[in-house]
């Protein structure tokens, strides 16, 4: 509760409950959008999925090793955004922050990871200007990963929030919102797995 | 030096017309004036406290609306300068570039700068108070969109003084869009300032879906909410799939022009028709987004002005929300003749004519409305009645081009050309008109002076057929879009002087109206009762203009039109008095950061423009840097004590 006025504190907290609602709806809606984003994102990939013009193929250059390690990677950092989730029922900040520094570290290797890939990928001749195929890739892939990176800004914004207030209403609600954004993220890069790279070398 | 300073100029700054050194002159003496006025009555705190950072619903829908009228009269003066050269044969008056330019920006403006703002504006000034809410659900959101709509604009017509305007049509297709055949910065002035808006839209386009499911006043069941909230709602739902489209497409057709990427090119594997499918998926809902929200307005309208309950409701309902959803099957109709199979063309040109029943019933039921009513013809109820002809013949018009085989006729000719004007000028336009004289008291406390209104209401409507009539006979006649000049041998020059003169009847309806709007802040009749029209719906049971917190008791809702229902009541001394208890009314504060922000995306988008990246990494780290401010920032609401409720009540003439 962050105002000082001295009248109407059942009152206050009432309003508060309602708007942190109202956000979390607001969020779901906000993921529907990126959910068409992604889907056209995505069949733009499928129109492009043979356009080589001469270029490499993904099925030459992918290298799967790597991807699957980031899946892991990935999915783990689901997995432990969850075990934040519940640590915020508790009541427990410390554990909280520490399950979301995990989901962090997690969320940076992974982002390190693709940073390799892409730079593996643009030593051996695959820019976006190589062909219609890699700047669909580099667009589809590039995205997931930006949004990853994002997720890493705000949840270390989060963490010092929580450091500062602890659980409230309103911090409740960003990491709501938060882990609702880390486990779409992960849905997403499960349909990336399979369509971009899986497919790819098959 | 000076000659490097000379030669930036000379491409920075667009040259060699004088038409643009007028402008040029026009813009620098527009701020000169603004600066002055601002500085000499010492309005700069007040600008930046009541209006930069305000995060009132109503204030934003007032911005929206000067905004839109701006942009009304920009876009129609380019309209004019297209009707000027095209008046006569062989004219030279623009030259072809020019042209090119002038039909874009005509374009893009009126659909993406006028239409929408215009369009928020009503949202924003009626939805909350039609609800019985205080606010929308996101005030600090609302403003952000509302900045970022303003900056993506302003970035848009700054093209016309600087780096030279977009010119591949108000879609921008590639070939013509590539850096090939568009080399120069306006492209790139095209994308990003339809990129920052959009993400206002979109953000609006939540915020009013929220708003509307979750905000409205007690006792209010979705049965019984207003037709203009339903019809925000089924805008918003498109908005909101239809939008993220549109940000990828700009976003991939920026990549083509700025990493040389293939997705939209001739070679390199890419695509062109990808782009059209993709920009039609979002452009075809995109024309349903904006004429769903005038369906509201006039439902609204004819049931107040003929003192009646709507007719069929709940088959005005039904048809707002078919329409959502079958807008998004119809996006190949623009492409029929660019060759594919027959079935896809059928089940477009299919579900094109179906869109076509639900707006049949809508008609149906305004006209039952209207039947053996009390009607009354003031200003709102004269644009309504003018809309249903013209909006019949613009939906027959576009069965006609919905049937493939005779689409090929009449593709890109000028029958599309007054196909489309007669169902957005008679559609949206007449629609959003109609809202804003029915509204303007609820904002203002004044009415629009009827007089200077209806002179122009006939310039407009009568020059509104003489200008399209003519084109949709000239279609027949061969002539097609995008022409820049003909020849006597053709004979289409009587029919296009015609058109001609209809175009310059509709400026001058538009003058008039700005001569009302001028006129009526001083001697408009004042609103004291807060119910000039003998409204229906919620917003009217308050004082004109509305206090800041709109309500000051939130009102029980019992029936659909409550408030109409509650003056019945009283007139039948069946109305049971609820004893009012103030309480203190809980607001968000205002706050300074989305207009930052959406400046810091004006940078963003500049800098990309003129392919200056590091500008562009500036303007990112201020959006950055604003978006975590406000995550810090806890301390972002106060509650307005009774004692200024009950004194503020009492000064719009109210006792609680």
């Amino acid at each position: 509760m962050a105002t000082n006025h001295d009248h109407g504190h059942g009152h206050d907290h009432d309003h508060h409950e309602e708007h942190e609602q109202l956000k979390v709806l607001g969020f779901w809606i906000f993921v529907v959008t990126d959910c068409v984003l992604f889907g056209t994102l995505f069949a733009t990939y499928a129109v492009m999925m043979n356009s080589f013009a001469g270029g490499p193929t993904g099925q030459e250059l992918f290298q799967l090793p790597g991807v699957i390690a980031s899946t892991f990677i990935l999915l783990t950092s689901s997995f432990t955004s969850g075990l934040a989730v519940l640590a915020m029922n508790k009541g427990n900040v410390k554990q909280l922050i520490a399950w979301l520094a995990v989901t962090g570290l997690l969320g940076l290797s992974f982002v390190v990871l693709e940073v390799t890939e892409f730079m593996h990928l643009m030593s051996e001749g695959a820019t976006m200007a190589t062909s219609g195929y890699w700047s669909a890739f580099y667009t589809l892939v590039g995205t997931h990963g930006l949004h990853v990176t994002l997720g890493l800004f705000w949840m270390t914004a989060l963490m010092m929030q929580l450091k500062r207030r602890g659980i409230s209403a309103v911090t409740r609600r960003k990491i709501t919102n938060f882990s609702l954004y880390w486990h779409f993220l992960d849905v997403v890069w499960i349909f990336l797995f399979t369509v971009v790279y899986l497919m790819g070398v098959m | 030096m000076w000659e490097n300073i000379k030669d930036f100029a000379s491409t920075f700054f667009v040259t060699g017309d004088p038409l643009i050194y007028g402008a040029d002159v026009s813009i620098v003496l527009t701020i000169i004036a603004i600066l002055f006025v601002l500085t000499k009555y010492k309005k700069w705190g007040w600008l930046w406290r009541e209006w930069l950072t305000t995060v009132d619903h109503k204030r934003i829908g007032i911005m929206y609306l000067i905004a839109s009228l701006l942009m009304l009269f920009r876009g129609g003066v380019d309209a004019l300068l297209m009707r000027v050269q095209l008046a006569f044969p062989n004219v030279e008056f623009l030259h072809s570039d020019h042209y090119n330019a002038i039909f874009t920006t005509h374009g893009t403006i009126m659909i993406l700068f006028m239409a929408m703002p215009m369009m928020f504006a009503l949202f924003n000034m009626v939805v909350p108070l039609q609800l019985g809410a205080r606010d929308v659900a996101y005030p600090f959101l609302n403003a952000l969109s509302f900045w970022l709509f303003m900056l993506g604009a302003m970035l848009f017509n700054l093209s016309f003084v600087i780096g030279g305007s977009p010119d591949a049509g108000w879609l921008s297709y590639p070939p013509l869009s590539q850096n090939e055949f568009s080399p120069g910065p306006g492209q790139n002035f095209y994308i990003w300032g339809i990129q920052i808006s959009g993400i206002g839209s979109l953000a609006t386009g939540i915020n009013f879906i929220v708003t509307i499911l979750k905000m409205r006043a007690p006792g209010m069941k979705l049965s019984k909410m207003p037709l203009f909230s339903w019809s925000v709602l089924s805008s918003c739902i498109m908005i909101i799939f239809a939008f993220p489209i549109l940000t990828v497409t700009l976003a991939l057709l920026f990549l083509d022009r700025f990493a040389g990427a293939h997705f939209f090119t001739m070679d390199g594997g890419g695509n062109p028709m990808m782009y059209l499918n993709l920009i039609w998926m979002w452009g075809h809902p995109e024309v349903y987004i904006v004429v769903v929200p005038a369906f509201g307005i006039f439902s609204e309208i004819v049931a107040t002005f003929s003192r009646k309950k709507i007719f069929g409701y709940k088959s005005m309902v039904w048809a707002m929300m078919i329409i959502a959803v079958v807008s998004f099957f119809t996006w190949a109709h623009h492409f029929f003749t660019m060759g594919t199979s027959a079935s896809v063309i059928a089940f477009f040109a299919i579900s094109t004519m179906i869109v076509g029943i639900p707006t049949g019933v809508k008609v149906f039921n305004w006209l039952f409305t209207m039947y053996r009513g009390r009607i009354s013809f003031k200003q709102p109820m004269l644009w309504t009645i003018a809309f249903i002809p013209c909006f019949v013949i613009g939906g027959a018009t576009g069965v006609m081009l919905a049937v493939a085989p005779a689409d090929y006729q009449y593709h890109n000719s000028y029958f599309l050309v007054a196909h489309f004007h007669q169902v957005l000028i008679g559609g949206v336009v007449f629609g959003y008109l109609a809202g804003i004289y029915y509204w303007w008291p609820k904002l203002f406390g004044f009415k629009l002076d009827e007089k200077l209104g209806k002179w122009g209401f006939w310039f407009w409507n009568i020059g509104f057929y003489v200008c399209f009539m003519p084109q949709y006979a000239l279609g027949f006649m061969g002539m097609t879009r995008r022409y820049y000049t003909y020849g006597w041998d053709r004979g289409w020059a009587d029919l296009n002087l015609v058109s001609t003169v209809g175009a310059f009847m509709m400026g001058i309806g538009f003058i008039f109206q700005v001569w009302q709007i001028a006129y009526s802040i001083k001697h408009g009749e004042r609103d004291t009762t807060g119910d000039p029209w003998n409204g229906r719906t919620l917003e009217w049971s308050i004082p004109s203009p509305a206090p800041f917190y709109n309500f000051a008791v939130v009102p029980q809702v019992k029936e659909m039109d409550d408030w109409w229902e509650t003056k019945e009541a009283k007139a039948n001394g069946t109305y049971k008095e609820q004893p009012a208890k103030l309480e203190p009314i809980h607001m968000p504060k205002n706050s300074g950061i989305p207009f930052i922000m959406a400046n810091f995306w004006f940078l963003v988008g500049f800098g990309f423009t003129f392919g200056w990246v590091w500008m562009a990494v500036i303007g990112f780290i201020g959006v950055f840097a604003c978006m975590w401010a406000r995550s810090f920032q806890y301390d972002t609401d106060y509650y307005v004590p009774v004692e200024e409720v009950r004194r503020t009540e009492a000064s719009l003439g109210r006792v609680v």
